[in-house]
């Protein structure tokens, strides 16, 4: 499989964070009770006319600016012409010829490789109503989301990514961007982030481009890695049983981990585009980008960096804690009021992030603070409590919130005095007389587990480097 | 340049509108005739000229990113062929 290489083009919507719609002042929400927030002009009645939202045109430049775009001054809106149910007006208001944002690129690290994906356009248009398909000869349709204000992000051709890890990366680091400047809330498992890969291989070293096929329903980021790997994957194997590859699009299936055929694309859509005469253009002049440019927040990629500088924290540390704005907040707040940046690291990445992961929610939405978190870790730093006491104390913490000097006080100090310590020895040796025995006999194995033991007794209030000391003078003098 | 029936049977098709022959033969005539004049028009020298998509030098007409109230579903609905729970119901569309 090593001769063919990939070649993939993304193309990326992203609902934009409004409060109301494109075109109309219907609200702008996910979910809801169907066709509530539907009005003349979403709804596509006659004599209706559009009005653009200023602030998703704003959001579009925002991204265009992140996004390292040229800037059309001059962008217009056009109507895409097609019939299908969920799209009222029978076309959808986009733009053709003269998007908001063009040749722009981003960077994504591979393996600590970093590289550039360069990016065509980026585009304002409107969403869909939503489609469902019941059992039988029906559908239903719901008009919430028809309007919805939504940005499309195509890369440049010939494409510049040639591996599914690629395209992960891609899509991710966009996801930041987008979350970062706060025009969408990037959540794929909604529906408001929707990626679709356009892929194709070739045989290494040859110049042209095979028949490529595009993936649609990924549901996920990790669907998106998993989905181009499983394309790639059936391409080659088509290809080297001597097959040929159908321009298609394929369908994601999630349980089964495939794509499947959706449709071919031989009778290719004509879509009619024409200049939409119900809105008159815009001027996007220099001024107003450069106001745009100072409201813009510093960008994952920049952040990543400072904290390596900044806080000498491993680059790996950085490029986990800037992924979300949210996280890379909280981690500069703690470690700024702890002053041990690697241990705020530690907590956000590992005990942190899993019990957010349990509840599903993010951080910003969890009842520790920074400020607490900080006193946390100060206590440890003060041998206070031990790192395992930390532990018990954190998961209390999280749960309600208090302030963790109040729950050191509550769980009692950290037992390091020797005679207290040597009573809970000497109780562990006399419950463990074989272990004990095995140990002092010169089985080294057993000393790890007589230390747990002791931790155990003293519900994990012993500190450890005591534990191990006085166990070790133990054993020598036995 | 002269379109043929079956090129007026696929405009058709793309506008969804149902022609029977005699239609189709009118219809062609008269779509020829716009193309005539659009030909007509082609003969001028357009280099350097930006097109024009708006005759109107009126630009960034926005509203305000504001909620107003939306229609009750009942009114949503109320000139639906057929409507269900809350739902449109459109025949399936089977590509
Ligand atoms: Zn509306």
């Amino acid at each position: 499989m090593s001769n063919y290489e990939a070649v993939i083009g993304m193309e990326v919507h992203a609902e934009l964070l409004t409060d109301s719609k494109m075109f109309c002042s219907c609200r702008n929400e996910f979910g809801g009770e169907p066709n509530t927030r539907c009005c003349p002009v979403c709804l596509g009645m006659p004599g209706s006319l559009p009005v653009m939202n200023r602030k998703a045109v704003e959001h579009v430049i925002r991204t265009a600016i992140a996004l390292n775009c040229v800037i059309n001054p001059n962008a217009k809106f056009d109507r895409k012409n097609y019939f299908y149910p969920d799209l009222p007006k029978g076309y959808q208001i986009s733009e053709y010829d003269n998007p908001i944002g063009e040749s722009g690129w981003i960077e994504i690290d591979i393996n600590g490789v970093t590289s550039k994906v360069r990016i065509r356009r980026v585009h304002l248009e409107e969403d869909t109503g939503k489609l469902s398909h019941v059992i039988g000869d029906e559908s239903e349709v719901d008009y919430n989301r028809s309007g919805v204000p939504l940005m499309e992000i195509v890369t440049e051709f010939p494409p510049d990514m040639h591996s599914a890890e690629e395209a992960y990366a891609y899509v991710t680091a966009l996801r930041s961007i987008l979350t970062y400047i706060g025009v969408s809330d990037g959540k794929m498992e909604e529906g408001s982030m929707r990626c679709e890969p356009n892929l194709s291989v070739r045989p290494v070293g040859y110049e042209g481009f095979g028949v490529k096929t595009e993936i649609k329903n990924l549901n996920s980021f990790r669907a998106v890695l998993k989905g181009a790997q499983y394309e790639i994957d059936r391409q080659i194997r088509i290809l080297q049983s001597g097959g040929t590859i159908i321009q298609e699009t394929r369908g994601w299936n999630d349980a089964r981990q495939e794509t499947f055929s959706q449709r071919s694309k031989e009778g290719e859509q004509e879509y009619r585009y024409f200049p939409e005469p119900d809105l008159v253009p815009l001027d996007i002049t220099q001024e107003w980008i450069d106001e745009i440019r100072k409201t813009m927040p510093e960008l994952p990629r920049a952040m990543r960096e400072r904290f390596v500088s900044q806080y000498g924290i491993p680059e790996y540390d950085a490029g986990v804690l800037t992924q979300a704005r949210s996280v890379a907040l909280f981690f500069e707040q703690t470690a700024t009021l702890c002053g041990d940046p690697k241990a705020a690291s530690n907590w956000i990445m590992g005990d942190f992030a899993r019990l957010l992961n349990m509840e599903g929610i993010e951080i910003h939405q969890s009842k520790v603070t920074p400020t607490h978190l900080a006193e946390m870790i100060k206590l440890i730093s003060q041998d206070v409590i031990s790192g395992k006491m930390a532990k018990e104390l954190f998961e209390e913490m999280y749960e309600t919130g208090a302030d963790p000097r109040e729950l050191a006080k509550l769980m009692g100090p950290q037992i390091s005095d020797e005679s207290s310590l040597g009573a809970i020895l000497d109780e562990v040796i006399s419950s463990q007389r074989d272990v004990w025995d095995a140990l002092i006999a010169g089985d080294e194995k057993k000393f790890g587990y007589m230390v747990g033991q002791i931790m155990k007794v003293s519900k994990g209030k012993a500190n450890p480097q005591q534990v191990n000391r006085l166990l070790r003078e133990r054993v020598q003098s036995s | 340049m002269t379109l043929s029936k079956d090129d007026v049977r696929k405009v058709a098709l793309l506008a969804r509108l149902e022609l029977d022959e005699s239609e189709i033969e009118k219809q062609g005539e008269h779509l020829n005739n716009l193309l005539n004049q659009f030909e007509k028009l082609q003969e001028l020298d357009v280099e350097g000229i930006v097109p024009t998509s708006h005759s109107m030098p009126v630009f960034n007409v926005f509203r305000k990113d504001e909620v107003h109230p939306s229609l009750s579903q009942s009114d949503t609905l109320a000139n639906a062929p057929e409507s269900r729970d809350g739902l449109f119901i459109v025949p399936r569309i089977i590509e």
